[in-house]
């Protein structure tokens, strides 16, 4: 079996969705002859032709409308962002259309929104950004945000057959980082399951998208002080895997809440006030936090590096609540 | 002027639809007015509509002139002003009244108002309080409807306001980038809520706005039926063989407030009194009088008509159940097992 990459499972899971379902088709900027700026949909115009593979002018809004549009007419769209921050562009098809079609009158509105988030890139205040919690706050979406290749497959494939609008935040940092062996056959991953991607009996760590390798990072490095660490892979904020986190908190009786995005109203806080509603008694510890701090993302490498959370920042809580 | 080659001066003399189809857009203007005169006037002020109404009294040739001869498979993304649209297009009085007395059985069961109704087995597309958000959306139908090789065509309403907003620009962009079949129709009433046009736009016509974006654009009185039938027609026509979107501006005025409780104290009196001598209704009537297609006793006798068919549906709406509170929690998300 070849070893595919993050970038490539997303390739291949459109392709595939593609070859299927001829409902299926890919619009956005400079997706076309150009194959778009990470190559996601690389190819493809040459295989599914310009009506499949549609190159638009600059206009999130107008992209996800007309997403939105063909979708109420059957078709299930695949809208790209070039970069995940340029979505706050279409922050009002999204929410205000998209997202409340179904419930207002019953029209399902099957389109997928997806595009490169997070930072590790230096890309700068407009380019790094984890724009999920705007969309994790508006019913009627579903957010998924995958850290594996296995999963950025599973999940684009499930995305897009999923009969409501789904807004999938690939990790840019991971495009090309990040490869497994993908098995061959039809497979999706389901929207609203986490994975554990470490077992452990003293912590639970709780993250997504690239944090999940600075929590792997941290936990080998805490084994030879005989720390372990188990760590939950949530894949889907929204919906998200309430009763896998439970689960693990009340085994552990600890928990460190870790990601990418800034802290204040960042899905850490959520995953908080749930723990504490729902697993109080099993804990022995603080909730901790461990995120960005509440500031844009800049650009220079040392300011950079301050900003996202590291396997030292993990390292250091880990132990502090150990000792607890 | 290039954004006039839609225009009447260009083609031959506007031809009269069939008597049928007159008689029919005389039926459906009537019984939008009618409609909307019981939802504001009346079942408003008698507290069974809450929250906001917003009617198109006086604007009602734009949405009958311009939906009579579509087709079923073609899709239409009304406004709030465009009664008729949802009135020719099948929804029954009896949805309507319900949708807008927040009964179960209206369009969206409760769960929105007034004009928001929507059916995807007319191809209504619901309208949402963003104006202008419809722009992208009917430019995305269209697109489907080119992809897939399909002869249909998609109308999109809006007012005049809504063409300040961004999304008009990237929808009507992209709509002619792509040479989709869609037919744009702005209402152009003059006020949206109390800012008047010249603080809304800079250019004269909102048609004018056409040409820069490499679209035909037509001026026409939006208050003559057979004027919005004409040029509807044309576009349409034009759309559904592959020569892309056209924009129909429609000039008319609205003769109310901007919703039910905006007394419009902010509009002169004399562009009412304007405007009442250019009634669509009245205008219609005597034309179709002076070709002996009516009488004023068969009006008369088609009011009595209307009147009664409204009537019944608002009491068999009122008599509807009101949705259980717990069905707030329901159709967020698909709830069946496979669409």
């Amino acid at each position: 079996m070849a070893v595919t990459t993050y970038v490539e499972a997303i390739r291949q899971g459109i392709w595939e969705e593609m070859e299927k379902d001829e409902r299926v088709f890919v619009i956005g900027e400079d997706v076309g002859i150009y194959g778009g700026a990470f190559k996601v949909t690389a190819g493809m115009l040459e295989r599914f032709g310009e009506w499949r593979i549609i190159d638009t002018p600059i206009s999130e809004s107008g992209i996800v409308g007309a997403a939105i549009g063909a979708a109420l007419m059957g078709m299930r769209p695949v809208a790209e962002m070039q970069f995940a921050d340029f979505i706050s562009c279409a922050f009002d098809q999204i929410t205000n259309f998209a997202a409340k079609c179904r419930y207002r009158w019953g029209a399902g509105i099957p389109i997928v929104v997806r595009g490169p988030s997070g930072g590790g890139v230096h890309g700068g205040p407009f380019h790094s950004q984890n724009p999920e919690m705007y969309f994790v706050h508006t019913p009627g979406l579903k957010v998924v945000c995958p850290a594996t290749a296995y999963d950025a497959k599973g999940l684009i494939k499930a995305a897009i057959r999923d009969p409501d609008p789904v807004i999938y935040f690939e990790h840019k940092f991971l495009y090309r980082r990040v490869k497994e062996e993908l098995p061959t056959d039809d497979f999706v991953v389901p929207i609203g399951k986490a994975a554990i991607r470490r077992k452990g009996a003293d912590i639970t760590i709780v993250t997504y998208g690239a944090m999940v390798y600075t929590a792997l990072d941290a936990a080998k490095e805490l084994e030879k002080e005989g720390i372990d660490l188990e760590i939950i892979d949530l894949r889907s904020l929204l919906p998200f895997d309430k009763e896998a986190v439970l689960d693990s908190v009340r085994k552990t009786n600890k928990v460190i809440l870790l990601h990418e995005d800034t802290q204040i109203g960042g899905f850490a806080g959520e995953l908080a006030a749930i723990i504490s509603e729902e697993a109080f008694e099993y804990l022995d510890g603080p909730i901790r936090r461990i995120t960005a701090p509440n500031t844009p993302v800049p650009y220079s490498p040392p300011l950079e590096e301050f900003f996202l959370p590291k396997v030292s920042d993990v390292i250091r809580v880990a132990r502090e609540l150990y000792a607890y | 002027m290039k954004t006039n080659i839609l225009a009447r001066d260009t083609v031959p003399p506007i031809t009269l639809p069939p008597d049928k189809t007159l008689l029919d857009m005389l039926y459906y203007m009537k019984l939008t007015r009618e409609l909307e005169f019981r939802i504001e006037r009346k079942l408003y002020r008698q507290g069974k509509i809450v929250g906001g109404v917003y009617v198109g009294r006086g604007q009602e040739a734009i949405a009958v002139g311009s939906c009579i001869d579509l087709r079923q498979d073609d899709a239409v993304c009304p406004s709030h002003r465009d009664m008729g649209a949802f009135l020719i297009r099948g929804m029954t009085l009896r949805t309507i009244l319900a949708q807008y007395m927040g009964r179960k059985t209206g369009a969206t069961k409760g769960k929105d108002s007034n004009m928001h109704m929507g059916d995807l087995s007319k191809n209504l597309v619901a309208f949402v309080s963003m104006l202008g958000d419809n722009v992208p959306v009917a430019a995305g139908i269209g697109l489907s409807f080119k992809m897939r090789g399909q002869d249909r065509v998609a109308l999109c309403f809006f007012g005049d306001g809504a063409t300040s907003r961004g999304d008009w620009h990237e929808g009507i962009n992209m709509a002619s980038v792509f040479k989709v079949p869609v037919v744009f129709i702005c209402n152009n009433n003059q006020y949206a809520y109390s800012t008047p046009l010249e603080r809304q736009m800079a250019v004269e016509n909102v048609a004018d706005r056409a040409e820069a974006y490499g679209m035909p654009g037509e001026i026409i009185d939006g208050n003559d039926i057979v004027a919005v039938w004409d040029a509807a027609s044309r576009a349409i026509e034009r759309a559904r063989s592959g020569h892309g979107p056209a924009l129909i501006e429609c000039k008319t005025f609205r003769m109310t407030g901007h919703s039910a409780h905006d007394d419009a104290g902010y509009v002169p009196h004399e562009l009412f009194e304007f405007w009442k001598e250019r009634d669509p209704i009245h205008r219609f009537e005597q034309l179709l009088t002076d070709r002996g297609l009516t009488t004023p006793t068969a009006i008369e006798e088609l009011q009595q008509r209307i009147n009664f068919e409204i009537d019944e549906a608002i009491q068999a709406a009122e008599k509807d159940p009101l949705p259980e509170p717990a069905d707030c929690l329901r159709d967020v998300y698909f709830e069946g097992t496979e669409e």
